[in-house]
């Protein structure tokens, strides 16, 4: 543990926060284009090349309208409520391992460092108490916005979050108990081969936590809390220039996440079929490692984009869930089948060590 | 560098949990109220006991006050919605106050909290398997009592809120 080792942490941080707004500012765009692709539409291709500059252009435009606080809004907590949910989303990329480690013995750090911002040894529970507190922003600037409307999506978005968030951490636990472990890292690090993935191991989990994490990022079909065409804009009704752009911008930032989650739980993080076999052709020494290691991030990042692009298929796809359905399918389907599949795992685990 | 982390902690929690009583507007109160359960967690963090600290933070601030918070969203109370006798109300919190006070100032203080030597101290003692290893070795039939008590709770909240025949509610 020595100055270096810090710095080139510091760096990969960095990185990551980097990344993760990339990727968000362009999933705007890439929703646009999915979306008229699926109408059979052109979508954005005004400003740049195929368009691509359309989420600079929309950054400032959302800068430049005039940023207004309603006269009977509750003034602190309209702005703490975008600055909550942009901070809760920012947050959760890092303790996601986004790649093995890598070998920086020529720059003077003896031991290997892994692509994560942090490993602790809760990881996954670091991630849902950040999800179960990103609905403050929502609830805060809702309530605090004096709108029936911005209230009625606030209420929906608390207790959609709420209901969704037992199915999943019940869909995890069988996980956990898999691995034996909380820690991310770990629970990645036992995925190492194609036939262990968690998705073929844990499938009626990994449906429920697809399920959830759509609920989680209020996406279509359980975009309730800002449904147009009942509550005009849910949430953030009241809201104009960036601050309603961080409430757009932070649920791009937590599908990204989510999607990185979901890969890293579900689909084997940065490992890939036949990494032994490439691992065989790698030359030998600290150049084999670090470009091994920059494959299973590129892998990553692919499987992260596949999960991106079916959040976008799936919105332009299904109608809206009606309220109580919504509720419905979490109390009474997703939770008994989260636990009978525990039930089961557990069994299943109990035979095969006996 | 930790004291003076257990310092700024500590004050942030105090003054959140006296913001709590004072404030005038319910929600303020219990956005108040999950700053302290912020500052809780830290304290737990400090400690090396990352679990209890996350999952403090999560059934805390995560769940719980998630529902308060929505309740008063739901109540929408008034500073004048209190109809009750002011002094009365006044003298039962004075009274309750003193009577709390009064445990710890005869109880708690002068009692012997147990000092951990530096030498003997396991500092591992609060990570997730160690907790886990007490809890369903040591502690198995209260751990497990508790949650039998925790479901016939829940059983309870489930027949409150049942639908009665005949009755439609939307």
């Amino acid at each position: 543990m020595d100055v270096y080792f810090f710095l080139a942490k510091a760096v990969i941080i960095l990185l990551i926060f980097g990344i993760t707004l990339l990727i968000a500012t362009y999933s705007t765009y890439a929703e646009r284009k999915v979306a008229a692709f699926i109408q059979d539409r052109l979508g954005p291709n005004r400003a740049g090349p195929w368009g691509l500059l359309q989420p600079i252009a929309d950054a400032g435009k959302m800068f430049f309208k005039e940023d207004f606080i309603p006269a009977n809004a509750s003034k602190w907590l309209f702005i703490a409520g975008p600055s909550l949910a942009m901070l809760t989303a920012c947050l959760t990329s890092c303790v996601i391992p986004f790649g093995g480690t890598l070998d920086l013995s020529f720059l003077g750090i003896s031991e290997l460092v892994p692509v994560q911002g942090i490993d602790v040894n809760i990881g996954i529970l670091y991630v849902f108490g950040l999800v179960s507190l990103g609905v403050y922003g929502v609830m805060i600037g809702g309530w605090a916005s004096n709108n029936k409307f911005s209230l009625l999506g606030a209420i929906r978005a608390a207790s959609q979050n709420i209901s969704y968030e037992l199915a999943m951490s019940l869909s995890i636990i069988a996980i956990i108990m898999m691995t034996g472990s909380l820690s991310i890292s770990q629970i990645v690090a036992d995925q190492d081969s194609f036939y262990k993935w968690n998705v073929w191991r844990q499938p009626v989990g990994f449906i429920i936590f697809l399920v959830c994490a759509f609920a989680e990022c209020n996406r279509t079909p359980f975009d309730l809390p800002e449904c147009e065409t009942e509550l005009i804009g849910g949430y953030h009704t009241e809201y104009s220039s960036m601050k309603l752009g961080f409430y757009l911008f932070a649920e791009y930032i937590n599908m990204f996440v989510s999607s990185a989650v979901i890969s890293a739980l579900y689909f084997g993080g940065y490992h890939f079929p036949g990494e032994s076999l490439v691992a065989g052709l790698m030359p030998a020494g600290a150049l084999g490692h670090n470009l091994l290691t920059l494959m299973g991030i590129l892998v990553f990042f692919g499987k992260i984009l596949f999960f991106i692009f079916f959040f976008m298929w799936v919105r332009w796809t299904i109608a809206r869930f009606r309220y109580d359905q919504l509720m419905n399918l979490g109390w009474k389907s997703l939770i008994p089948l989260s636990i009978a599949n525990i039930l089961v795992t557990g069994v299943i685990i109990l035979f095969l060590n006996s | 560098m930790v004291l003076n982390l257990f310092y700024f902690l500590s004050f942030l929690a105090i003054l959140s949990a006296i913001m709590v009583v004072v404030s005038k507007n319910p929600i303020h109160s219990v956005l108040y109220l999950i700053l302290t359960f912020f500052t809780l967690s830290g304290h737990y963090f400090t400690l090396n006991a990352q679990f209890i600290g996350v999952v403090n933070l999560i059934v805390y601030a995560g769940a719980i006050m998630v529902l308060f918070l929505f309740t008063i969203m739901f109540l929408n109370l008034k500073d004048d919605a209190f109809t009750g006798s002011r002094v009365w109300f006044n003298l039962s919190a004075v009274l309750l106050v003193l009577v709390f006070a009064g445990i710890l100032v005869v109880k708690i203080i002068p009692a012997q909290i147990g000092v951990a030597s530096e030498m003997e101290f396991n500092s591992q003692i609060g990570m997730v398997e160690n907790l886990g290893t007490t809890l369903f070795q040591h502690f198995l039939v209260p751990f497990e009592l508790v949650s039998v008590l925790f479901l016939s709770a829940m059983v309870g909240a489930v027949m409150l809120g049942r639908r009665e025949k005949g009755e439609k509610n939307f």
